[in-house]
């Protein structure tokens, strides 16, 4: 399990960057946001993306894919980071991909992979319905009614919901919320009667959606896997999310580290620049050990990911703490990088403002700290 | 000539057959081998070790073979690093000479100062100490006064070194002595080399707040040190003492990896002191998040050091990295004792007696010992003071003179 990036996920890692910095860099992203975008990103630019491969990076060649694994994507999603491009590649392709390749019928998947790899269709992960994530916590019901089922509630802050041509909902058909039995897995259309989708507005500008579905009616062939036995997909899909999603943070936590520290070296006060107080070098340096050691844990987090040799509770482990550290650096660094910049970092002519933004939405995504300290705990125990 | 590749065979079969397997696990707690005239062996395994790789020139492997190193390329040292990690071979034994004091002296020792010094080193006949630290001068390590007062053919040193690591076990000494008190500090200083058996020198231990302890305090009462165990040029000592400090903060990393997996295991301590989840206070599962969380943290740090290791075998500048090992490790074990003593209660209280289970007490040990290591080695904010200068780049400040 290398720590590394190999040279080709290097290579991949340095045009994600070059063409980020030239499509999409910072001013692209505070662009969609004034002008207020309702899908959050832009469509022209997830065209490029798709064809430049991204969306395929992830999948076995038999799906369409480019079997270029979880740490190439996570070369690219770490670049997305710096710039906060906005793209549905998490929600769409790594998300929703991953559940329809571990949990979806042959027929499902030559429905849907090609379309998701292609940018022609995308779908949006309905999981959670309580202000924190938590995956067991499902509620949302599920009852069977002729050869089909009937759902029936409501979903909070899915990502990249509007505008989604489908939702894979985690619902439940047995067992109570908190238990990770009785929870299936549908693919449900956009269009389908009873299913509303409005938007939530986040502080990242980015596309979150309420989801209601009011008895919605949908056929056996939407279910994906067995029923009441969805967890295990969904849970390994989301680590996947969780992963990727922690590659993001660290590019956007260097991002900001990396503008903190030219401006303690350019800023000058008492006639000299800001960086020579030993006050704001400790900070720094601190700053600096944490980034460190959150890249050790996504790039162990991602390796896992691609590992067919680890156990699924040591790849959820992995995933845990590389989400963990990841947030957990993104948040101490970010808060640094405000008072760093003084009153400056508190306007919104900066894009300090973006950063601390994007990155409080990130972490609570997919697993806040406290969620993933118990769930690193609970299998490390549960191991031993 | 063999390849790269038919060196990293023959290595490993090497190693296969001739480090035994007891020498392949973590390292116990009280299991170092230190060399030197009286090096001391728990068990018949260690000292086949010891000797096989002594007799093999490994002990330092990439040092000239004429000065009794193994004459390995950096190439082949990388390959045979990467081979003893594979193992899990235990280091055969500690040394600072090797580690510290071999490196300056190949660089900046003369010629007859190599042929004398670094054969018996290199055979691990001689234990090390260091006497750079002195009472007053904390990290301040220049302010130091303990001087050399030329006397012809020879040198009489006064004044004493505190924090002197088994000062009392040691046979030689390298140490930082003022030899011109006129000038700016840094310029005035030198570096010798001492026989600890000189007349006129006493180190005492010095006891701590966890107990007896590997310290000393080193006296020096009109010691004669001989003019050709003075390394490097007269008053050039601080230059030499830099390029030794950046020696030892390699040493101590690698030093921490290996005794890493084998003290107090965070999870599993949890595990037995803690109340089953179901049984559980809201106050014992705060407490037991804070457990989990320092050990992801644990678990941070030793996936780094092995990205640095990665690196740098990729051929990437890892010096910042390297820059935060010591820092990182040692305030993280602080923290991770404060859990530990938390999550014993009343048991980590102990100080002796049949009351407390033994490992009880050894934690209470550690807990305060704890307190030492973001001091001993260059203190955190040494460290931060190192990263924020080399690695960041940050200006100079205004706020005092930084550290080592």
């Amino acid at each position: 399990m290398s720590l590394v990036y190999s040279e080709e996920q290097q290579l991949l890692a340095d045009t994600a960057a070059e063409f980020l910095m030239a499509k999409s860099p910072v001013t692209a992203q505070r662009k969609l946001r004034d002008e207020g975008a309702a899908e959050g990103f832009d469509a022209a630019l997830w065209r490029e993306m798709v064809d430049m491969g991204w969306s395929a990076i992830p999948f076995p060649e038999a799906l369409g894919g480019l079997e270029f694994g979880c740490k190439g994507l996570g070369a690219v999603f770490e670049q997305i980071g710096r710039n906060l491009s906005a793209s549905p590649l998490l929600s769409s392709v790594v998300l929703g991909g991953a559940v329809i390749e571990l949990a979806g019928s042959e027929a499902q998947q030559a429905a849907w992979m090609a379309a998701l790899i292609g940018g022609d269709k995308r779908v949006a992960l309905a999981v959670d319905e309580t202000p924190r994530h938590d995956p067991a916590a499902v509620a949302l019901r599920a009852t069977r009614a002729g050869d089909g089922y009937v759902l029936t509630g409501t979903k909070a802050f899915v990502a990249d919901g509007l505008g989604a041509d489908a939702f894979i909902v985690a619902a439940r058909t047995g067992g109570q919320p908190g238990e990770q039995g009785g929870i299936s897995l549908f693919i449900v259309a956009a269009d389908a009667a009873g299913v509303q989708v409005s938007p939530m507005k986040t502080l990242d500008s980015r596309n979150h959606a309420t989801l209601v579905l009011n008895e919605v009616r949908v056929g056996a062939a939407a279910r994906l896997g067995a029923e009441g036995e969805g967890f295990a997909a969904l849970d390994a899909a989301l680590d996947r999310g969780r992963v990727c999603l922690a590659a993001e943070l660290l590019g956007a936590t260097q991002s900001l580290f990396d503008t903190t520290i030219e401006y303690l070296k350019t800023r000058v006060q008492f006639d000299v620049p800001i960086g020579s107080f030993q006050a704001l070098q400790h900070r720094a340096a601190w700053c600096y050990a944490h980034l460190q050691l959150a890249r050790s844990t996504v790039m162990a987090g991602l390796a896992a990911m691609d590992d067919p040799t680890l156990d699924a509770a040591t790849r959820a482990r992995m995933a845990s703490l590389a989400k963990w550290k990841a947030g957990d650096a993104a948040h101490r660094i970010s808060r640094e990088a405000v008072q760093l910049h003084g009153g400056m970092g508190v306007t919104d002519e900066l894009d300090v403002g973006l950063y601390l933004k994007r990155i409080r939405v990130a972490q609570a995504s997919l697993g806040d700290g406290d969620f993933h300290v118990q769930r690193y705990g609970d299998l490390s125990t549960a191991e031993a | 000539m063999s390849t790269l590749e038919d060196f990293r065979r023959e290595t490993r079969a090497w190693l296969e057959a001739n480090c035994p397997a007891s020498m392949r696990t973590g390292m116990p707690d009280g299991e170092l081998v230190w060399g030197g005239r009286t090096v001391e062996f728990k068990t018949e395994d260690q000292r086949l070790w010891f000797e096989r790789m002594r007799d093999k020139g490994w002990f330092c492997p990439d040092w000239p073979a004429e000065y009794g190193g193994g004459g390995l390329t950096p190439e082949q040292n990388a390959v045979l690093e990467s081979e003893l990690r594979r193992l899990r071979c235990r280091p055969p034994q500690i040394n600072l000479g090797i580690w510290m004091l071999g490196p300056v002296i190949l660089e900046f020792g003369s010629e007859e100062q190599k042929r004398e010094l670094l054969p018996p080193m290199a055979r691990g006949e001689i234990r090390w100490c260091q006497g750079f630290s002195e009472p007053n001068a904390g990290s301040d390590l220049a302010s130091l006064k303990t001087s050399a007062v030329d006397a012809g053919d020879h040198f009489v040193v006064n004044g004493t070194k505190i924090w002197t690591s088994y000062g009392d076990k040691s046979d030689w000494m390298y140490m930082l002595v003022r030899t011109n008190p006129d000038v700016p500090k840094q310029q005035g200083i030198s570096l010798l080399v001492v026989d600890m058996s000189s007349p006129g020198i006493e180190a005492r231990p010095i006891d701590l707040i966890s107990g007896k302890s590997s310290f000393c305090q080193v006296f020096f009462d009109n010691v004669k040190v001989p003019k050709r165990q003075l390394i490097g040029p007269l008053n050039g000592g601080w230059t030499l003492a830099k390029a030794l400090l950046q020696h030892e903060r390699r040493a101590m990393s690698k030093f921490g990896e290996f005794s890493l997996p084998t003290h107090f295991d965070l999870l599993s301590i949890a595990g037995t002191y803690l109340p089953a989840q179901a049984a559980s206070s809201p106050a014992d599962v705060a407490l037991r998040q804070r457990a989990y969380a320092m050990a992801m943290d644990e678990m941070a740090y030793s996936l780094t050091a092995q990205r640095m290791g990665e690196e740098a075998r990729a051929r990437r500048n890892v010096s910042g990295l390297m820059s935060i090992m010591k820092l990182v490790h040692s305030e993280q074990e602080k923290d991770k004792f404060e859990v530990l003593v938390d999550v014993l209660g009343h048991r980590a209280l102990g100080w002796e007696g049949d009351a407390f289970e033994p490992q009880e007490l050894a934690l209470t040990k550690a807990w305060l010992g704890s307190f030492a290591q973001t001091i001993a080695g260059g203190s955190s904010e040494v460290q931060l003071n190192v990263i924020a200068k080399r690695v960041l780049e940050l200006p100079e400040g205004n706020s005092g003179k930084q550290g080592k």
